[in-house]
C-alpha cells in the first residue's frame, strides 16, 4: 500500500486537483508523521492542521512545506540552530516563504541545521545532531541537515534550504534527495538569518527533479527588499528532456579521485557513463584556481559572519547573560550562548578583517573569487554543465569529523567554488556506496537553471534511483 | 623668548538629510514622535532584515556635492563600520569608507574632503545624572532616529581659528537649508559638528598632535570650545608638557573640557564592503535632476550682488550669507520706486544692513517685523532726493519698526520734512554760530576741527531735519571763508 507521504509533491498537487486527494488530508498525514519523528530533523512542528481553503485553490494546493529554522516565519520559532535565538519568534516572515505560501505551500515545521547554517554534518545544532535515515549513527550532512532528513525520510514532501557554500548540495547528496542552490540573487534573502551575505543563497530540497523545479518556479523573483535580489531572466520549466543529446559535460582536470573515496568515485564514473549513453558527451575542463576555493570561502565567509552575527548583542532580542556593565554583558551573552563553531568562524573573521590583516586576507579572498568565477566563465564557453561528486564521500559516522575542522571542511571541496563564483548547481542521487548515497553536482552559467533542470531529469530517469532510505539503523 | 602658535582645525559635520524615509528602510521621518513607533525589522536589525539604499537620500547627497564643488563619483559603495554599542541595532553602521559619494571641491575658502553617506545611529537616553552610559542605572534606547540618513562632510584642515570655523559653519549651513536638504537645526541635532584641533609652532611644517572636539550642538559653543581646547594646548606646550590624541566633550555650562573614556575610542572598525547593498551608480539621469534642483546658492549670490548692483562684498556677503535678509532686501529692491535697480541698490543695502537690523537685533528675520520692503525701499528713496535728511530717516524707520506704516505719511505727520535752502536754514546757522562764539572764531581762523560743534546745535535745533553738507556751506558763507 502506498502511503500518502509515499507521493511526490507533483503527483499529490494533481490529485488534490482532481479531487482524488484532500489537502488537509495530506498535511495531516505529514503533521503526524513530523510529529512524532526520531531523526531530530525537526526544530518545531505545526500544532494543527490549518485551514487550507486558500491554499488548496493556489498552485501548490496546500502541499505542506519544511522550512528551515533560519528563515523567519512570523509568531514561529526562528532559532537559525542557535542557543542565542532560542524562544526567538520574529514579527517578521521571509519573502520567500511568504512567496511560497501565497503560492500554496503551508508551513509544516522548522528543520535542524548547524548553527548559522556553520557546519557540514548538523553537529553544530545547539538542539542537537540530525539523524541521517539511511543510517541513523550516520550525519546528514549540513548545514541544511533537518530539511534533506526531512524530506528523505519522508517526514515532508520538500523543504527549503540554504546554502553558503554546499549546504544544499551536501545534505541532499548525503541523503539521496535533489536539492538545487540556485543562481545567486535569484531567491530573495530577506528573512533568512544571514550567515555570509555574499553567498548565501535559498533553494529547494525534493525527492525527484521535477518536484525540485516546481518549488523553485515559485520562489525566485527581484524583490524590493533584498537590493541584491535579481530577477530571473527565463520563467522556470518543468523538466520533460529524455535524452542528452549534444550536451557537453565537462569533467574538472585535477578530479583524478585522490581525495575522493573509490565508492564515490565508481558511483561518479558510472553516471558518466550513463550520460553519455543518453547522448551527452564528456570532456576535461580547466579551473585553476578551484583549488584555492575553500581557503578563500574560509576567509570571505567567516568574515561577512563576524559581521553579521554582531547584532547578536543580547540588547533587543534572543537570550541575554545578566552582567554588572554593558562589555560584560555582551561577552557573557556572546560566550553563553554561541556554539564552539560559531565561535571559531566569528573569530577568523574578526581577525580576517582587523586593520592591518584586511589587504592580506579579505581582499586577497576576494580577488581568488574574482579568479575562480573567470575559470567558470571560461570553462562554460567549452561546456554546457559542469560534473563532479558532490561531497567526496558518503554520509560520515556520527562524531567521526567534529574535532577535526578542516576535515569537515573538506566536505565542501566541489560545492564551494561554485558558490563563490554564485553560479547554480543541483545535487541529485547517483547511486549508492557501502548501502549510502552518492551526489552528483551539476553546475552552470549563471540563470542556467532550466538547463541543469532538463539535464538532470534526464538523468535522474536513466539513474532510476530509488530515493526511499534502505534504513540500516531502524525501521520508519 | 616666546613661541607664537598657530592654530590648525579640520571639521566633520553631519547632517541629517530630510527624506520622508529613513536611509536603508520605508519608516517614516518625523520628529518628536512617542519613542519607538517608527522603526521595522530593517532598523532594527532584526535578525535576516535587509537595507535598501534611500534613492532620494542619494538625490540630495549628490546636490550638496554639486553645491560644494565636489567631484561625484560615478561609482562609490557602502561600508560597514563595526563597533558594539546599544545604539547601533546591528553592531555595525552601514556608512562609505573608501569609496565616498563625493570627493574634493571647496566653500568659503575651505576645501572640502569628503561628503558620504551613512546612517545616524538611535537615541540613547541615560538614567541618574552621568549622562553617560557609563555611570547610569540604566539606559534606554529610542530607534526612531536609528537609521536617518546622514550626509557627513568632512573638511580638509584649513580653518585657522574659532571665528573662522563659525563663519564656515554659517555659510555651510545657509547653504544646505537653501538647498532644501536637512532642516539644519543644531539644537534638534540635525546638524551636529565636531571639530578636529591642533596647533603648531608658526613656521612648522608638519601638523601638531590633534584632539577631537565631539558633538557641538550651537555655532557658539563651538567657537567657545575651540577657543578653550587651543588655550588648553597652547598651555600644555608652553608647560613643556605634550598634547595626548583624545576626544574630547566640552560641557557649555560649565566650559569645561572633559576627556571621553579612551574604551570608546579605542575602535578598530574593520570597515569592509557591504555585502547587502550593491555599488551606487550614478546616471547622466540622477546628475540632471540634482543639476536642475539647484537653487541660486550664497556664494553664487554673494558673487551676483557683488556683480551686477556692486554691494561692498561685506554687505553682499551678510545678505547672500543670511538668506531671510537676502530674500528681504530683494523684495524691497523690487518695491523700490525705480525698480529693481542697481543705483538705488548700494543705499537700500546699507540701510538694511546697518539701520534695519540694528533695529531688530541681528538674528530677527525682517519679514516678521513691522518694516515692509517697500516702506524701506521708500523711505531711501526720500533720503536719496533730500526730501528728508539720513538722520531724520533713521527717525522714521524708527516709528516703522515700531509701528509700521508708509514713510510719506510719517514725515507729514510728525514735521520731518528736510529742512533746507538758504532761507530757511541760514538763520538758524547764524544764531549757532552766536550762539558759540569761542568756536566760531576758531572756524574764522581757519581750524575746520570744531565744525561738527555747530552741525550739532544746528541738528538739536532742526530735530536733525537740516542737511550736514549745507549747514557746513551755510557756515563757511557766513564767515566768509
Amino acid at each position: 500500500m502506498t502511503h500518502l507521504t509515499d507521493l511526490t509533491a507533483k503527483t499529490a498537487i494533481d490529485a488534490i486537483t482532481s479531487g482524488d486527494l484532500d489537502a488537509a488530508e495530506l498535511f495531516d498525514a505529514y503533521r503526524s508523521a513530523a510529529a512524532a519523528e526520531d531523526l531530530n530533523a525537526y526544530t518545531w512542528v505545526a500544532d494543527q492542521t490549518p485551514d487550507l481553503g486558500a491554499a488548496a485553490a493556489a498552485p501548490l494546493r496546500g502541499v505542506p512545506l519544511a522550512v528551515k529554522d533560519l528563515f523567519c516565519t512570523a509568531g514561529v520559532p526562528s532559532q537559525a540552530g542557535s542557543r542565542i535565538l532560542e524562544g526567538y519568534r520574529p514579527p517578521h516572515t521571509a519573502t520567500v516563504v511568504e512567496r511560497l505560501a501565497a503560492a500554496g505551500t503551508s508551513l509544516l515545521g522548522k528543520t535542524n541545521q548547524d548553527e548559522f547554517a556553520m557546519g557540514s554534518s548538523n553537529e553544530n545544532s545547539a538542539y542537537g545532531p540530525v539523524k541521517n535515515p539511511w543510517d541513523r549513527s550516520r550525519v546528514p550532512g549540513g548545514s541544511s541537515g533537518g530539511s534533506a532528513a526531512a524530506v528523505a525520510a519522508g517526514l515532508a514532501p520538500w523543504a527549503l534550504g540554504t546554502d553558503t557554500g554546499g549546504s544544499i548540495r551536501q545534505p541532499a547528496a548525503l541523503c539521496g534527495i535533489v536539492g538545487l542552490k540556485p543562481t545567486y540573487g535569484t531567491v530573495s534573502r530577506y528573512g533568512m538569518i544571514a550567515f555570509a551575505s555574499s553567498l548565501d543563497q535559498a533553494g529547494p530540497f525534493a525527492r525527484d527533479v521535477t518536484d525540485v523545479a516546481l518549488l523553485y518556479s515559485h520562489m525566485h523573483g527581484r524583490d524590493p527588499r533584498d537590493a541584491t535580489s535579481v530577477g530571473h531572466p527565463e520563467a522556470t520549466v518543468l523538466p520533460t528532456a529524455e535524452r542528452m543529446d549534444g550536451l557537453r559535460l565537462g569533467v574538472p582536470e585535477d578530479l583524478t579521485g585522490e581525495g575522493v573515496e573509490p565508492g564515490v568515485m565508481a558511483a561518479f564514473e558510472a553516471a558518466l557513463q550513463t550520460a553519455r549513453d543518453l547522448g551527452a558527451s564528456v570532456e576535461r575542463v580547466a579551473l585553476p584556481h578551484a583549488d584555492y576555493g575553500l581557503s578563500a570561502y574560509y576567509v570571505i565567509a567567516p568574515a561577512e559572519a563576524s559581521s553579521n552575527l554582531a547584532r547578536f548583542d543580547g540588547v533587543r532580542y534572543g537570550r541575554r547573560s545578566g552582567a554588572d556593565d554593558l562589555v560584560s554583558m555582551y561577552t557573557k551573552t556572546r560566550h553563553d550562548y554561541f556554539g564552539d563553531e560559531v565561535k571559531r568562524r566569528i573569530l577568523i573573521g574578526t581577525y580576517a578583517l582587523s586593520s592591518g590583516f584586511y589587504d592580506a586576507y579579505y581582499a586577497g579572498a576576494q580577488k581568488v573569487r574574482t579568479l575562480i568565477a573567470r575559470d567558470f566563465t571560461a570553462a562554460f564557453a567549452g561546456v554546457d554543465l559542469i560534473v563532479t561528486p558532490t561531497s567526496p564521500g558518503v554520509a560520515f559516522p556520527l562524531g567521526a569529523k567534529t574535532d577535526d575542522p578542516l576535515a569537515m571542511y573538506l566536505n565542501d571541496y566541489f560545492t564551494v567554488p561554485i558558490s563563490l563564483a554564485g553560479l547554480p548547481a543541483i545535487s541529485l542521487p547517483c547511486g549508492l556506496s557501502e548501502g549510502l548515497p552518492v551526489g552528483l553536482q551539476l553546475a552552470g552559467p549563471a540563470f542556467s537553471e532550466n538547463r541543469i533542470l532538463d539535464a538532470a531529469y534526464a538523468w535522474e530517469r536513466a539513474l532510476a534511483f530509488d530515493s526511499t532510505p534502505s534504513r540500516i539503523g531502524a525501521a520508519r | 623668548m616666546s613661541v607664537e602658535y598657530e592654530t590648525v582645525i579640520g571639521l566633520e559635520i553631519h547632517v541629517q538629510l530630510k527624506t520622508n524615509t529613513k536611509m536603508f528602510c520605508s519608516c517614516a521621518l518625523t520628529f518628536g514622535e512617542p519613542p519607538n513607533t517608527r522603526t521595522c525589522p530593517v532598523c532594527l536589525g532584526l535578525p535576516g532584515a535587509l537595507p535598501v539604499a534611500n534613492a532620494e537620500a542619494i538625490h540630495l547627497g549628490l546636490m550638496i556635492g554639486m553645491a560644494l564643488g565636489c567631484e561625484l563619483a560615478p561609482r562609490s559603495k557602502f561600508d560597514r563600520k563595526q563597533y558594539f554599542y546599544p545604539d547601533l541595532p546591528k553592531g555595525y553602521q552601514i556608512s562609505q569608507f573608501d569609496e565616498p559619494l563625493c570627493a574634493g571641491g571647496g566653500i568659503g575658502g575651505v576645501r572640502i574632503h569628503r561628503v558620504h553617506l551613512e546612517e545616524d545611529a538611535a537615541k540613547l537616553v541615560h538614567a541618574g545624572t552621568s549622562g553617560r552610559i557609563h555611570g547610569s542605572a540604566a539606559s534606554v534606547v529610542d530607534f526612531n532616529r536609528g537609521g536617518t540618513p546622514l550626509a557627513e562632510i568632512v573638511t580638509e584642515p584649513d580653518i585657522s581659528s574659532a571665528e573662522q570655523a563659525g563663519e564656515f559653519l554659517r555659510l555651510l549651513r545657509t547653504t544646505l537649508r537653501v538647498l532644501g536638504v536637512s532642516d539644519v537645526n543644531m539644537e534638534e541635532g540635525s546638524l551636529r559638528c565636531d571639530a578636529n584641533i591642533s596647533i603648531r609652532p608658526v613656521g612648522q611644517a608638519e601638523l601638531g598632535v590633534k584632539t577631537e572636539l565631539k558633538n557641538m550642538n550651537s555655532f557658539r559653543y563651538i567657537e567657545k570650545g575651540i577657543r578653550a581646547e587651543v588655550a588648553r594646548q597652547e598651555a600644555l606646550l608652553r608647560a613643556g608638557e605634550p598634547v595626548t590624541q583624545e576626544t574630547l566633550h566640552f560641557d557649555p555650562r560649565t566650559e569645561q573640557l572633559t576627556s571621553m573614556r579612551s574604551k570608546e575610542e579605542a575602535h578598530d572598525y574593520r570597515y569592509f564592503p557591504e555585502p547587502d547593498l550593491t555599488p551606487v551608480l550614478i546616471t547622466p539621469d540622477m546628475l540632471e535632476r540634482a543639476h536642475a534642483a539647484l537653487p541660486e546658492l550664497p556664494a553664487a549670490r554673494q558673487e551676483r550682488f557683488e556683480r551686477d548692483l556692486s554691494l561692498h562684498p561685506d554687505t553682499a556677503k551678510l545678505l547672500a550669507w543670511r538668506t531671510e535678509l537676502g530674500d528681504w532686501f530683494e523684495a524691497a529692491l523690487a518695491a523700490s520706486p525705480a525698480g529693481y535697480d542697481a543705483a538705488a541698490a548700494g543705499p537700500l543695502a546699507n540701510w538694511t544692513t546697518n539701520e534695519l537690523i540694528t533695529r531688530l537685533g541681528t538674528d530677527v528675520d525682517p519679514a516678521t517685523s513691522n518694516v515692509a520692503p517697500a516702506a524701506l525701499a521708500q523711505l531711501v528713496a526720500l533720503v536719496a532726493a533730500k526730501t528728508v535728511t539720513a538722520n531724520a530717516g533713521k527717525q522714521v524707520l524708527d516709528v516703522l519698526v515700531a509701528e509700521g506704516g508708509d514713510p510719506a505719511a510719517i514725515i507729514e505727520a510728525q514735521g520731518l520734512g528736510a529742512v533746507g535752502g538758504e532761507d530757511t536754514l541760514a538763520p538758524v546757522v547764524q544764531a549757532a554760530l552766536e550762539a558759540n562764539p569761542a568756536i566760531a572764531e576758531r572756524l574764522r581762523g581757519g581750524d575746520m576741527k570744531p565744525m561738527g560743534v555747530i552741525i550739532g546745535h544746528v541738528m538739536r535745533e532742526t530735530k536733525g531735519r537740516a542737511d550736514g553738507g549745507e549747514v557746513t556751506k551755510l557756515v563757511r558763507a557766513e564767515l566768509g571763508l
